[in-house]
Order: C-alpha cells, then structure tokens, then sequence
C-alpha cells in the first residue's frame, strides 16, 4: 500500500496535473499520505524546453509517416537551386530554413516526408533537419488548415483588445486555438508578437497581415474568406501603413531630391 | 533626549543627501556634465528625416528611391575608403539601434584585423520581433533601397564581401518588396560585381528565418544562418573574429545600416546635432498601447516621451493624467510610472539612469484600465515561450516566473513570494549565455519596484475572500507559507 501511495506522488511529480492528486486521496481515503499536500504539488524539473508549440517526437500517422512519397516539383527544385546558390558551396545546409518552407508552401504542411527531402537534397543527416524543424514555429508538423489565422496576443495586441479578437473568432468559428475547422478552412493559433505593435490588433492570415482589427472586421474578413474571397491586407482602419490616424504630423512636404543638403567635397 | 534628537537629524540628513544624490545622478551622471541644459529637443524639421518614405506614400522601387536622393554619389563614398566611412560614423556619434547602443563606428572598426584569406560578413538583423517594435518593417517596405545601400557602404567600411540580411519569416511581404530592391539594384550594377563602378565586388542576399524570437540574438541569428536552431553561441570568441561560416562578421540592426549612407552624404555632424551628447541622431520611435493615434514616427533623439505622445500621438487616451505606466523601449526593458514619465527624456542614458532603457524605443503606453500584472505577466508569458531552452536559469526560470506571475495576476499568494519572485529574477539575470534572461527578469523586476504595493493589496483582497481555505493549495510555489506572511 504504502509503495503504491509512493508511486502515486511520484507519478504526481512528473504529470504536475492536480486530477491525479484528486483521486489519489479520494481512493486511499483513511490513509495519512506521508508527504505535505504542497511538497507534492512541486515538481523537481518546471519545464522541458519547449520551442515551437507542438510535439517535439514524430508519431506515425495514416497523414504523416514514411511511407507516404515526397518530391520536390520542378519548380521548386529551380528555386531551391537559387537558394543553394546564395550560401557557400561548402555550408550548403544553411539552406535548410528557407528549403523547409519552400517544402510548406508546396505541400501545405511539413510532413517527416518533407523534411527528409529536403535533407536528401542538402546531403545533411536527416537528424539535423528535424532538430531544425521542431525548434522553428513556422514549421507546421501538422496538416492546416486552407487560412492559417495566426493571432498576435503579446503585451501590445493585448493591450489594444486582442483578448476580445480571440473570444470572437472562437465564438464565429467554434474553435480553440489550435484547432481546425470541420471543413478543413480555418486553423486557429495564437502567436508572440507579430511584429506590427503600431497597427495591433493584428491576425496573420496565412502571409498576410491584417491589421487595426475589430470584432467587426474581423468577422467580415472571416466571412469573405468563407466566400472564397480574400480581403485586402493591411490596416482596416482605413490608415494605410503605420502612419497617425487622425493625419500626417510628420513628412507632409515633399522628399528631399538627389544632391540636397549633401556635403560639398563628395 | 539630545541623544534621540541627534538621531532624528542624522537620519534626516541621510534621506536629504541621498536623495540629492539621486537627483544628481539623474540630471548628471552619464552624460557631460558641463553640458548646458539650454536647448529643447524634438521638432525635427521634414528636412532632416532620413527615412522619406516610411509611410510608403511614395514608389519604394528603385526610381521612387533615386528620385528621394538615394544612391546619390554612392560611387565616390565608396572611394573614400573604409576609414573614411568609418571616421564619418563615429563622428555622427551612431549606437546601435537594435537596442544595446553600442558605437556602431567602433564596433565596425573591429573587422578591419588581417584575416587571412577569409572573407568577411556583414548580417543585417531584420529579425524583428520584441513586443512594440515595428521600425524595421517599415523601413523594408518603405525605404529598402535605403537598406540596400546601406549594406553597401557599411560592407566597403568593413571590407566585407557580402551582406545576409536576416528577416523573420513572417515578414513576406516586406521580405518581398525589399527583394524586388536588391533584383534592382544588381540589374543597375549599383551592388555584384563592380558595384556602383568603384570597383569593390558586394553581393546582398536574403535569408528568411521561421519564427523564433531567439534569433534576435546576434549568435544565434547567425547560427540560424548556417542553418542549425537559433541557441546563441558563448563569446569569445567574438563574431567579428570567428562568426558565420567561421568567417569574421558583424552583426547590425537595419536602421543602423539604412542611415549610414545619409549619414555619409550629409556628414557625421549634421547626424550628431541632433540630442545630447553621446545620444545623438535622429531615431524611430514605435508608439503603442493606450495612445489616441498609435504610430511610428522619426524624431530627434532625447525628445521628452511626454512631448513625443503629445505632440505625434494626440495623447495618452483620456489624457495625460489617465497614463498609468510606459514601457519605454520594448518588452526588455522595466516599466517607469506615470511620475518618471513627465519629464523624462527619450535616449540611452537618460533611461539607464531611471533604471530603464531606451532599447529599441519601442513606446508601450499603458493609461489607468490597465492591469498593469496582467500586462507584465504576459511578457513572462512570452519569454517562457521563447527561450531557447540552452540554459538552465532561463529555461527553469521564465517558466517559474511565468506560473508566479500569472498567479500574481488573480493575487493567490503571499507577500513574502514577491521577494521570492524577485530573487528568481536575479538568479537568472546575468548566468545566461544571452540576454534573453536579462530580458525576462528586467519587467518583472520593474512592476516589484514599481508597482508592489498594487501586488500586495491584490494578495489582500484575495485572501481577504478566501480566508476558510488553505491559501497553500493555490500556491505551488510556496509550500507552507501562511496567509499574510509579510
């Protein structure tokens, strides 16, 4: 008995989930539990690292496993030869980054298929292609949905109402972050900031950002994609880049032309 | 009696010098102290904006660009030399824009060693992607050429045979447009072979990350480079001795690059007249957050944050008194109140001396319906979520600070967690390989000495509604701490 309590909480330790602790006093009901309840509660390790935001291992799936061929069309093949290109013959894996993506947009996701791909044409390990591909988090490792929707929801987003942008495509779309539409249209995730902090709220639809969102809008471009229309990016505010909404208060004249106010002895 | 009175002047006495003290350092302490306070700053003329087309209003193409005075005698700033280029930069008095200010023109120096048959690199870090700041992004699809350029003169002042430019995969479209810029700027013959005539080989690619805010870091953006994940690498040796490819390198942020050919046009003076000493330039400023009209501006360096809100903002939302708090320079720096914000100025020392930073200046403006725990909880949050999980501290620590933060927010703990939490962040700051520790510890670090009285009445309010319960079970961080354990 008291082997099993032991094995219990030390089972605790490593799944840090409070159900377990739950039942684990509720069926040894009358038994002392020899450690303090908040000992227990402590796990030794807080984290294991955790980069990009989905399993690090590769489970085979009837979507994702060996057997299921890759090739690099003919298309891509001559762009990746331009990528090689730009990096010294002898660090051709520098490529491994921009290959991968090429390997995403062809396919849509990047399956283990891809990534072995992509280490057959670099003549790397395939090892050194995984490890790239599970600490990037542009790196999808799952299928996706057709309309990638990457919500921004660091300090300045949430700042400006990012919160509320979550709550309502969760409520149009009744997913999760994380999830996928039944129809295979939207995947939902929420992302560290975006990089627009000007233009927040912020939704990256697949490369595209759209920006100065609203629950309002963000329906309305929800819905046109829907309709298999893809709204104008940007600001929807009606700014158009990152510029004071109520007018210009800087750069209202016009731009200083080639030789003015340029030293004399050049 | 005496003996008490005595007492009670000597302790008076203590708190009058120090806080004297204080003051001196804040007016004094880094920056020429013979120096007059006698000018204002801020109000930069059209005239003296280098980037003309940050709000894309203008052709960011290679005609548009020639139109606003790019390019212009490209040819003979090259034949200048790269001490010349050099000694131009250090005159401007340039830091470093991606957030440490380092002198850019001392820093580019360190790659003229003998390095044998080496080549050199020049990384541009357009890796963007500390909460607020949103400068470079509008310099890629605005003003690229002046990116383009910049590569270029800053490569020749280095003897550098090619520029990276490092963008974060997300920026497609701006990694578009500042693709289209370099296509025409080889098909010109202004960068390859021969550029610009002078004689010099220089050739500009692009390198696209996939999202990781580590890489921000120069090692391990330049590990990202060569294709490996983005952990930063220990120093020495350093990248301007051993850097991408093994090769030396240096690593720079795109504003810096993109003005040093207007600096190179215009002299280092005209740059240096503008802020104070040692701070001196003109500087892009991200304003987020609580404001009436959020923007990026360019504006003269030590502007008063106040007059920078008021005057290119339209003010905090509900105005200047309804402001709670500002992050001044991007998530790593700490918060400063209301109180520091009314006349602080907007450069690199006059920050440290408040104990914050300028950073990237990247503006986040918080005004009184902030939760200012929530707010900060959240940049845990964040580095939790982006470190690289090398070293200890940082990946154990930002995960700690993270679950303590995030029940700071509902207030379920105890006070003496504070200085706990507090302690956590020294531990972590200064044993990592990068400053993404630093990073992590410096806002939580801001909100304690800031804002503890909001954390201890949040604690009291809780514990105030949960009394009948163990306070223990809410707290996994504190095994055996009572409530209200000061």
């Amino acid at each position: 008995m008291n082997f099993a309590i032991a094995s219990r909480i030390l089972a605790r330790r490593y799944l840090n989930t409070s159900s377990v602790l739950k039942t684990s006093t509720s069926f040894i009901k009358g038994v002392k539990i020899p450690f303090p309840v908040a000992l227990t509660k402590r796990p030794f390790h807080a984290s294991a690292f955790t980069t990009s935001d989905q399993l690090f291992l590769h489970r085979d799936t009837s979507e994702n496993n060996l057997s299921i061929p890759f090739e690099f069309t003919e298309d891509s093949l001559k762009r990746a030869k331009d990528i090689i290109s730009r990096y010294p013959p002898q660090y051709k894996k520098a490529a491994v980054i921009p290959l991968l993506d090429l390997g995403q947009r062809q396919l849509g996701w990047t399956s283990i298929s891809v990534m072995n791909a992509v280490a057959k044409l670099l003549e790397m390990p395939p090892m050194r292609v995984y490890e790239v591909a599970t600490f990037y988090t542009m790196f999808n490792r799952s299928p996706v949905g057709k309309y990638f929707l990457q919500l921004c929801t660091t300090t300045p987003c949430q700042l400006c109402g990012s919160t509320e942008i979550l709550e309502t495509i969760k409520n149009h779309l009744k997913i999760k972050p994380g999830e996928t539409t039944p129809d295979k249209l939207f995947t939902l995730v929420e992302v560290e900031c975006a990089g627009a902090c000007v233009n927040a709220p912020v939704l990256t639809i697949n490369d595209d950002y759209y920006e100065d969102l609203t629950p309002d809008t963000t329906i309305r471009i929800l819905e046109s994609l829907k309709q298999g229309e893809i709204p104008k990016h940007g600001p929807q505010s009606g700014r158009i880049t990152c510029e004071p909404k109520s007018g210009l208060t800087t750069l209202t004249s016009k731009p200083y032309g080639p030789g003015e106010f340029v030293r004399s002895d050049l | 009696m005496l003996k008490n009175s005595l007492l009670y002047k000597t302790c008076l006495r203590t708190t009058f010098v120090r806080s004297a003290n204080f003051k001196g350092i804040s007016k004094f302490a880094t920056v020429q102290s013979e120096t007059p306070v006698s000018r204002t700053y801020g109000g930069l003329k059209d005239q003296d904006r280098i980037f003309t087309n940050l709000y894309s209003r203008h052709d960011f193409g290679l005609e548009g660009a020639k139109k606003r005075g790019d390019w212009h005698k490209t040819k003979e700033i090259l034949l200048k030399g790269h001490e010349w280029i050099i000694q131009e930069i250090k005159a401007s008095g340039l830091r470093g824009r991606g957030g440490a200010g380092f002198p850019s023109g001392l820093k580019w120096s360190f790659m003229n060693k003998p390095s044998g048959d080496r080549p050199r690199y020049l990384v541009v870090n357009a890796d963007e992607g500390e909460p607020g700041t949103c400068k470079d992004r509008e310099i890629m699809r605005g003003d690229p050429h002046k990116l383009v350029e910049g590569c270029l003169v800053a490569g020749r002042a280095m003897n550098a045979t090619a520029a990276y430019i490092y963008i974060r995969g997300e920026f497609y479209n701006e990694a578009t447009n500042l693709q289209i810029a370099i296509n025409e700027a080889y098909k010109d013959g202004l960068i390859g072979k021969n550029a610009c005539g002078s004689g010099y080989d220089f050739d500009v690619f692009i390198h696209r990350g996939a999202g990781a805010y580590i890489c921000g870091e120069e090692t391990a953006l330049i590990e990202s480079l060569e294709g490996k994940q983005g952990k930063p690498r220990l120093k020495p040796p350093f990248p301007a001795d051993v850097g991408l490819f093994g090769c030396p390198t240096t690593v720079a942020n795109v504003e810096t690059i993109a003005v040093a050919p207007t600096i190179c046009r215009r002299k280092g003076e005209w740059f240096a007249s503008f802020g104070r000493e040692k701070n001196s330039g003109t500087k892009l400023y991200c304003i987020s957050g609580h404001v009436n009209n959020p923007c990026t501006v360019e504006e003269e360096m030590s502007i008063p944050l106040k007059e920078l809100i008021e005057r290119h903002c339209g003010g905090v939302r509900g105005g200047w008194d309804n402001l709670l708090a500002i992050i001044p320079g991007g998530s790593s720096v700490p918060v400063i109140p209301k109180r520091i914000c009314d006349d602080v100025l907007m450069d690199f020392d006059a920050l440290r001396d408040v104990q914050s930073g300028l950073g990237t200046a990247a503006v986040i403006v918080m005004d009184k319906s902030t939760d200012i725990v929530s707010a900060i909880s959240r940049l845990s949050a964040f580095y939790k979520h982006e470190s690289c999980g090398q070293c200890t501290p940082c990946r154990e620590g930002c995960k700690w600070l993270a679950n303590t933060m995030s029940r700071f927010e509902k207030g379920s703990a105890v006070p003496r967690e504070i200085d706990m939490i507090e302690e956590l962040t020294k531990q972590i700051e200064g044993h990592t390989i990068c400053a993404l520790g630093d990073a992590a510890a410096w806002p939580v670090q801001g909100l304690i000495r800031h804002f503890r009285p909001e954390l201890e009445s949040r604690m009291k309010s809780f514990s105030a509604k949960n009394t009948d319960k163990d306070l223990s079970k809410f707290s996994s961080a504190a095994p055996g701490l009572d409530a209200g354990v000061a």
